[in-house]
């Protein structure tokens, strides 16, 4: 399966970057195999508004399954459930941690944003 | 004639210049104010309310039968508003400018328009009969200003005086407030922070173009360093209010200071007069 994780840079060894909307990538890889697609996030990260739907949007038109991130906020987390996208809040470390934490059935599932909207 | 009164800084007196103006004033007047996220105008002319209007403005419904989830509306809204998320169309009416874009390009006709509140505008009469008075109030939880703003200046009299009471600041509700006004009464206040936002507010009004002067309240405390600015821009200094405790006496009651003093109340009638020589004088009523 495909899981997205929020990255300060564009390979496995990178750390997360713990904002989602505007993080500057978005790592979309596949659990069996640990290729990875990256978005490159910069045109959300200044975004004046509604970085984190349009990030939500990318990371489902990835076709990723779950997103693993530290905030995500409540217009993000709402146009992910609306594309069936699980989320993981409050993660941190590498992207590959996450990657292997997740592989181990670490991680619960979130049922709410974890941050605030942005006005 | 229509006087708009804004500041940059919150606080520094506009409301407590639009009521005492306004009742300063021997011609009918009306009073607008467009503080919509927090009107205060009222607590100071007590006016009698005779109308309530819902403002209302148009947001997106998505017909996912006929949606063929060609993103054309997600990509046209600048305000991420409306989102293709999956198999699915999400919309965020608060982040909606009611463009109408969305529906306006959709090749399907799944998108339609429904209408959202966003507030009230009250219409009504001031303390004497011939003043006229509306005041807008914004809906908790909503944050676009500027259609309420606009409903209110639907009550312009373009016969005879307008006051607008502006809200604080410089961004897109005090724009609405200000726009095809006469003139602009910027109200100040002798310390750094009036000026510091005093700045922000004469480049803001010289964008838009508009006749303006200040007003110096609580004149006495603070420095100079405003009145130095006035006159290196060469802004004319309309009154000064000084800063008095029986005028904030009257003001924490709700009182209009020019209760406490006739004098005050000349100066108002003065400031108007004054104002009338500043803009083109056709334009002013008699």
């Amino acid at each position: 399966m495909k899981i997205a994780i929020t990255s300060t840079g564009q390979d496995l060894s990178a750390e997360m970057d713990p904002r989602f909307g505007r993080a500057a990538y978005i790592l979309v890889v596949d659990t069996d195999t640990l290729n990875f697609d990256v978005i490159d996030n910069a045109a959300n990260k200044d975004a004046f508004k509604g970085a984190g739907i349009q990030a939500a949007a990318a990371v489902s038109d990835k076709g990723a399954q779950v997103l693993l991130t530290g905030f995500c906020g409540p217009n993000a987390f709402k146009t992910l459930e609306a594309a069936g996208v699980k989320v993981v809040n409050d993660v941190s470390g590498t992207v590959q941690d996450a990657v292997d934490r997740f592989k181990t059935g670490a991680y619960d599932y979130s049922s709410a944003p974890n941050a605030d909207g942005h006005w | 004639m229509i006087i708009s009164i804004a500041s940059g800084k919150g606080g520094t007196g506009k409301t407590t210049v639009a009521a005492n103006l306004a009742a300063s004033l021997d011609q009918a007047v009306t009073v607008l104010d467009c503080d919509v996220e927090e009107p205060n105008l009222h607590l100071f002319l007590h006016p009698k309310i005779h109308t309530r209007e819902n403002v209302v403005a148009p947001i997106p419904r998505v017909d996912m039968e006929k949606c063929t989830l060609c993103k054309r509306c997600m990509e046209i809204c600048r305000f991420n508003a409306i989102a293709v998320a999956g198999k699915t169309v999400v919309t965020f009416p608060e982040l909606c400018h009611s463009c109408g874009g969305c529906s306006a390009i959709c090749p399907e006709g799944a998108v339609t328009e429904m209408e959202r509140v966003l507030g009230i505008v009250e219409t009504g009469t001031g303390p004497v009969p011939d003043m006229g008075f509306a005041q807008g109030l914004l809906d908790v939880g909503q944050v676009m200003v500027p259609p309420v703003i606009r409903k209110v200046k639907s009550h312009i009299d373009t016969q005879g005086i307008t006051l607008i009471d502006a809200p604080p600041g410089t961004s897109c509700p005090v724009i609405a407030a200000m726009k095809d006004t006469d003139f602009v009464i910027l109200v100040t206040e002798p310390t750094p922070f009036g000026l510091n936002d005093l700045k922000l507010a004469v480049e803001t009004v010289r964008m838009m173009d508009i006749p303006h002067g200040l007003i110096i309240n609580r004149a006495g405390m603070g420095d100079d360093a405003v009145y130095a600015y006035a006159k290196e821009q060469h802004l004319p200094v309309l009154l000064e209010i000084p800063f008095d405790r029986k005028i904030a006496e009257a003001y924490s009651r709700g009182d209009l200071i020019i209760s406490r003093s006739n004098d005050l109340k000349e100066k108002f009638q003065t400031l108007y007069h004054d104002i009338c020589r500043l803009v083109d004088a056709q334009r002013c009523a008699p």
